[in-house]
């Protein structure tokens, strides 16, 4: 499982994570923080990193279904573990609801954070499908914006909610991109 | 032969969805970070633990020896090929990496190139420097007392004064002040704070060595005067540089200047052969790029018994850090400071400004406003509150008594400026009743006799924004025009490209709908592009809220340039002459017959395949834009707080911001730039602040410690407005993005002192912080026992 | 923000992970969640040669009561605190205090065990820990031990944890009848830690005169403080409007608070005096079944 390079006593480990459905193996050091797995390993550079003292959640990917910050998580700590980022919320050509109501309430305005916020987003509403303002404010209280005064990202997700409410009332034709 | 128009042209005052959503939403954005080049090395630098001390060695054997590592470099490389300083927008000079001393924390002080980032961060750790200890000086009112130490000993004068400016009548102020029946005075701080977009800085530089071109892809808000820029510093023909500025993760003003690590990147890829990428750390961001006011003011207000304003008396210290490196146009090392008068007819102003070095990095970057225009609004709006508190008087009643009438306009200031259009009472009559202001007054002589603490803050600004007239405005010579080039397509679709860039507010749908509505084009069939400086017209950037206001401009008048030759080809397909069209309903058509008319889409192909004999082939039109004029985007803010007595914490009940920016391109769009506004103006009155220990050590050098708004101490905003078009701007628009952080903040501090009038305090600095408040509660006896 | 290299263990079992601790027991950092420790590794705060991660240590994700006391396995999540009907329903308190551990996101991975054994005296658990009498079950190459919250908390970032223990889970009392508790926190956002911040136990009797009360301070001193003086006072009397102020003022003088960017030291004891009355109120009003047992209070707007 480890091998020993020559020039440290340094080990690698041999991380599996499955992003958006796709398993991708490395050697990696235990150093290696999960968000470079997935920006520098896997490629997908929808996630982004925005502070270092775990503050800001532009980072914000979901670990097994649940938000984590993946500045803060080591690679090898998670290996196994199902990750879903921004680039596996469009399914089959149909934009998630979350991303849809970002656009329709015009949640986001330079884009950089708005992965990580999407992302939270989508947790709060497979746990919550109708939550207050409120619980939507709390729940993104982890996600730090500087452009929009969340005022709209607020709406954005009470859009997506709508969505998902009315999907699941009337069964839809195809899935909506929520995973079940 | 015309149709009508089947796709909606959806122009001027649509909220149209924004096309670049489309790849941010599928995490497609393209950030500097994102930008992966083949045989790509990484840089990270060496930052100095001290705020002033010499340099006696640096020893970079054991980061050499790490494995990954393959340069090192340091001030005396850089010097060797005279690079160790570079000129800032303000003629001064900045040290890029420093041969023998550092004058503020965090500066750089050498670079690391790695084969990846973690090894880079493994050399800066090895990386040895011998330091030796210098006094620091960090407060700029003791940095100009006679045995300070001196910050920079390379310049000629050997004083940390760097400036005085003054604008405005000294003379006629005080006369008017000798002659006041009321004069009311105080000292206002507005504190250092930082821009914090949520992306950091940092550049993939790759300089080709065959070709001998540089390519850099860059955090810039102005990327064709980067070019200029380095160009004259680097000697590299400015044909060989290219900046591409991709998507931006917010600028609000921080990523106007030229960083020392963009230079170093762009050095070592010239050294290594390879592109190199730097990019920052949150903290690095926070602690050395430049930072924003730090304004010490002391205002005086001098007025009648019967609440008319006369004049307006300021004396300023402001903290420039170590190097004078702010973002002004050169003429006016204040900015626009003198913009102070705000709404209010005085008779006379005098403003003076003494620029002063410290032991702190760069100051004077805006940090989502036009040119020191948000020190100018908070003195005024508070000053204004203060004497309403003095003579017993509603603070929206004294205001209405001063405003600029609205049959004033053009106004001209006291201190020179003039005022394009406004109508501010109308915004506040309409705040005031949005609000309920006469009844929150009730309710809060209610709560008062009950012993609760409840405010109501007025703020009624006037910004200036667009600069500018060229023959005033420059940065480092060049003038502040801007530009578009449009082509119309065979088939009616179109290409604009712009000298301004974005960096979230939307330009590629915006402008799009300029050009829709000038060209009666489908907004969904034009494509705008920017920040390529081998594509884009040249241009100044995007700040200071000038996009609309000028390259904005420069769009229109370039769709009308096409417009105008789009009638001769019209004429020519209707076989009329060009006297007989009119433009109505996005089309040409035959005055007296409605049924005769043309489309721009078949215009455009006739442009390409029947065009009149004589005429040149195509639709194209570029245009340079010098604006006449600024323009004066003005609103009427009202804040309600309630404050914790057993806490001293302020929480903002509902605030409503009434904006005034004329003629509005996406309403949508504009709400979301107030509401981003609102947020950046809230953070420094409630929460940001960047302080000093003695010893120059930052006191909140990440996000643990300074404190962006999260949604929680965010309140749901309250958006209305009120329109009046610049009489000058081709459509009528006067720039947005910055007025709600300007207006923001006195709204919110008259609201905290309104709600502790009746203790007799007149002025609480900000950020007001809990404990702020709660020591005025103790004071008074009113903290909840 | 990259951290410095290390070895990095995963055990499967608590014998493996003692063993593990027990070869470097100087360069070896225990991880929870790594919420508190990644953060202090990527700044280089902590360089640690040797970090051995409990994710795959079996059984300490228990969370259920037991033999009078409630459980919390070292490796449960805060954010289970947050969904769990148990808690939500019999330890609103530890609700009150989970949900303003940073921020949500964080809560996801940080958890309760890590918050102990990481000493913070800011760290949010220490103190209605101390309030709730909890003990903590710790087991190293010798075997388990118990140990009382008021020993196991010795100084900043300091615990009795000896370098080849392992903390396998805390147990607070299960409440008597008519018990109540609560954490008020004052903080400057949401995220921050706290400028301060007062958990508060009681039990009454019949009378509604207090048999026993617990009160602790988080961050005015070098770990969460017990007000020893005000628990004193408390005991024997009626919670009323001139106890509780009383009460609150004793608490006020335990404190030790430094100035800081949170404030300066007089502001810090004041908002103890406010938050521990305000704990106090809400603590009270539990035990007598007055309000809901849920719902957040922090040193909010009253």
């Amino acid at each position: 499982m480890t091998t020993q390079t020559t020039q440290t006593t340094q080990t690698t480990h041999k991380v599996t994570l499955t992003i958006n459905g796709q398993p991708y193996t490395a050697e990696v050091e235990p150093r290696l923080l999960l968000v470079h797995f997935i920006r520098e390993v896997a490629g997908l550079t929808g996630t982004h990193i925005g502070c270092d003292t775990t503050s800001c959640g532009a980072c914000t990917v979901l670990v097994n279904g649940v938000p984590a910050k993946s500045c803060t998580l080591l690679a090898v700590q998670v290996d196994g573990a199902e990750i879903r980022t921004v680039e596996g919320l469009e399914q089959d050509g149909k934009l998630h609801p979350v991303q849809d109501g970002f656009v329709q309430e015009h949640g986001l305005q330079c884009g950089f954070c708005t992965p990580g916020m999407m992302l939270t987003a989508v947790a709060l509403l497979e746990r919550n499908p109708q939550p207050t303002e409120d619980e939507i404010r709390r729940a993104i209280s982890g996600n730090l914006c500087r452009c929009t005064g969340y005022v709209n990202i607020v709406k954005s997700i009470q859009y997506a909610a709508k969505q998902m409410r009315e999907a699941q009332a009337t069964p839809a034709p195809a899935p909506v991109g929520a995973e079940v | 032969m015309a149709t009508e128009t089947e796709t909606p042209i959806r122009g001027m005052g649509h909220s149209v969805k924004r096309k670049e959503d489309a790849r941010f939403i599928r995490g497609r954005g393209r950030y500097v970070d994102d930008i992966k080049l083949p045989g790509m090395l990484f840089l990270d630098i060496v930052r100095s633990p001290y705020a002033h001390a010499t340099i006696k060695n640096i020893d970079a054997s054991a980061a050499l020896a790490q494995p990954g590592v393959l340069a090192v470099i340091t001030g005396k490389d850089l010097d060797a090929a005279g690079l160790a300083w570079m000129p800032t927008l303000m003629g001064d000079k900045q040290m890029v990496l420093p041969v023998d001393r550092v004058v503020y924390q965090a500066q750089e002080v050498a670079a690391v190139v790695a084969t990846d980032r973690y090894a880079a961060a493994d050399g800066v750790a090895l990386v040895n420097v011998e330091y030796e200890p210098l006094p620091p000086v960090t407060d700029p009112i003791k940095a100009l007392e006679a045995d300070a130490p001196l910050v920079r000993p390379d310049r000629e004068q050997k004083t940390n004064h760097i400036w005085h400016w003054e604008a405005g009548d000294a003379a006629r102020t005080d006369e008017l002040f000798n002659q006041a029946e009321v004069v009311v005075k105080e000292d206002l701080y507005i504190p250092r704070i930082h821009v914090c977009s949520i992306e950091t800085c940092g550049c993939v530089a790759s300089f080709d060595a065959v070709e001998g071109k540089l390519t850099v892809y860059m955090t810039t808000q102005a990327p064709h005067a980067i070019r200029t820029v380095f160009s004259l510093v680097t000697s590299i023909p400015e044909h060989k540089i290219h900046i591409i500025s991709p998507d931006i993760g917010g600028g609000f003003g921080g990523k106007v200047p030229v960083y020392p690590g963009y230079v170093i990147a762009c050095v070592a890829s010239i050294k290594t052969g390879h592109p190199v990428k730097w990019i920052e750390d949150r903290s690095e961001n926070l602690q050395a790029d430049s930072f924003a006011r730090d304004y010490h003011i002391t205002a005086e207000l001098a007025a009648k018994r019967d609440g008319t304003m006369q004049a307006l008396r300021v004396k300023t210290i402001a903290d420039h850090g170590a190097f004078d490196a702010a973002a002004n146009p050169s003429k006016f090392p204040a900015g626009l400071f003198s913009v102070i008068t705000g709404s209010y007819e005085l008779d006379a102003a005098h403003v003076e400004v003494d620029g002063v070095y410290t032991n702190k990095p760069s100051g004077g970057v805006a940090y989502r406003c036009s040119f020191r225009v948000t020190e100018a609004v908070h003195t005024i709006e508070r000053m204004v509150d203060v004497l309403a508190q003095k003579l017993s008087m509603d603070p929206a009643e004294l205001r209405l008594k001063n405003f600029i009438p609205p049959e004033k306009f053009p106004y001209k200031s006291p201190t020179g400026w003039e005022y394009d259009s406004g109508n501010y009472p109308a915004a506040l009559r309409k705040a005031m009743e949005e609000i309920g202001y006469e009844q929150l007054r009730r309710e809060q002589a209610e709560k008062r006799a009950r012993g609760e603490l409840m405010g109501i803050g007025l703020s009624t600004f006037t910004e200036i924004v667009g600069a500018g007239p060229s023959h005033t405005f420059d940065i480092l010579g060049i003038k502040m025009f801007d530009s578009a080039e449009i082509r119309v397509h065979p088939t009616g679709s179109a290409i604009v490209r712009i000298g301004v860039q974005t960096q979230g507010q939307g330009h590629e749908t915006t402008f799009a709908q300029i050009v829709a509505e000038e060209l009666g084009l489908p907004v969904e069939n034009i494509t705008v592009e920017h920040g390529d400086t081998d594509t884009a017209p040249y241009g100044l950037g995007t700040y200071a809220s000038r996009s609309t206001p000028t390259a904005g401009a420069a769009t229109a008048v370039a769709a009308r340039k096409i417009r105008e030759k789009a009638k001769n080809i019209a004429a020519h397909l209707l076989e009329v002459s060009p006297d007989d069209l009119e433009w109505e309903n996005y089309q040409f058509r035959v005055k007296g017959t409605p049924g005769k008319a043309v489309t721009m889409q078949q215009i455009a192909f006739a442009a390409y395949t029947n065009h009149p004999q004589g005429m040149e082939a195509g639709l194209e039109a570029v245009d340079y834009y010098d604006p006449p004029n600024l323009t004066f985007p003005f609103g009427a803010y009202v804040c309600v707080v309630d404050i914790d007595r057993g806490t001293g914490e302020v929480k903002i009940r509902r605030f409503l911001a009434i904006d005034d920016c004329g003629n509005i391109i996406n309403p949508m769009i504009v709400d979301g730039q107030i509401h981003g506004g609102l947020t950046m103006g809230m953070a420094p009155a409630l929460l940001e602040e960047i302080t000093y220990d003695e010893n120059g050590n930052i006191q909140q050098g990440n996000f643990m410690d300074y404190l962006l708004p999260t949604a929680m101490e965010t309140p749901a905003w309250e958006t209305d407005k009120t329109v009046t078009p610049s009489p000058h701007h081709p459509f009528g628009a006067k720039g947005v993005g910055e007025s709600a952080t300007v207006g923001a903040p006195p709204a919110i501090a008259n609201a905290v002192v309104d709600a502790l009038s009746h203790l007799g305090v007149t002025h609480i600095d900000i950020p007001i912080t809990p404990w702020k408040v709660y020591k005025i509660l103790e004071e008074h006896g009113v903290a909840e026992s | 923000m990259i951290p410095d290299r290390f070895e990095y263990y995963a055990p499967t079992t608590l014998a493996e992970a003692i063993n593990l601790l027990q070869q470097h027991p100087d360069e070896t950092k225990v991880m929870a969640g790594g919420q508190s420790l990644i953060p202090l590794m990527k700044f280089r705060l902590a360089t640690p040669g040797y970090v051995v991660d409990l994710r795959n240590v079996p059984h300490l994700d228990v969370l259920q009561e037991r033999d009078g006391s409630l459980i919390i396995g070292a490796m449960v999540r805060e954010a289970r605190l947050e969904s769990s009907a148990l808690i939500r329903q019999r330890y609103p308190a530890l609700l009150d205090t989970s949900s303003v551990v940073a921020d949500p996101i964080v809560r996801n991975f940080a958890t309760v065990g890590g918050n102990l054994a990481h000493a913070d005296p800011a760290n949010d658990h220490p103190a209605m820990m101390v309030a709730l009498r909890a003990t903590l079950l710790a087991q190293g190459a010798d075997g388990q031990r118990t140990i009382p919250i008021d020993d196991f908390l010795v100084d900043t970032l300091e615990t009795s944890l000896k370098p080849d223990e392992v903390l396998v889970e805390i147990r607070v009392p299960q409440p008597a009848p008519r018990s109540g508790a609560a954490y008020c926190k004052l903080e400057r956002k949401v995220g921050d830690y706290a400028i301060a911040a007062v958990a508060a136990s009681v039990t009454l009797d019949e009378n509604g005169a207090c048999t026993q009360a617990g009160l602790a301070l988080t961050n005015v001193g070098p770990k969460a403080i017990r007000a020893s003086a005000a628990e004193s006072f408390l005991t024997g009397k009626p919670l009323n409007d001139e106890t509780i102020r009383e009460a609150a003022k004793l608490a006020a003088e335990a404190a030790e608070p430094g100035s800081d960017l949170r404030g300066p030291a007089d502001y810090k004891r004041a908002m103890v005096r406010t938050l521990a009355a305000r704990a106090l109120r809400r603590a009270a009003q539990r035990a007598t079944g007055s309000i809901a047992h849920n719902g957040n209070i922090g040193g909010g707007v009253a």
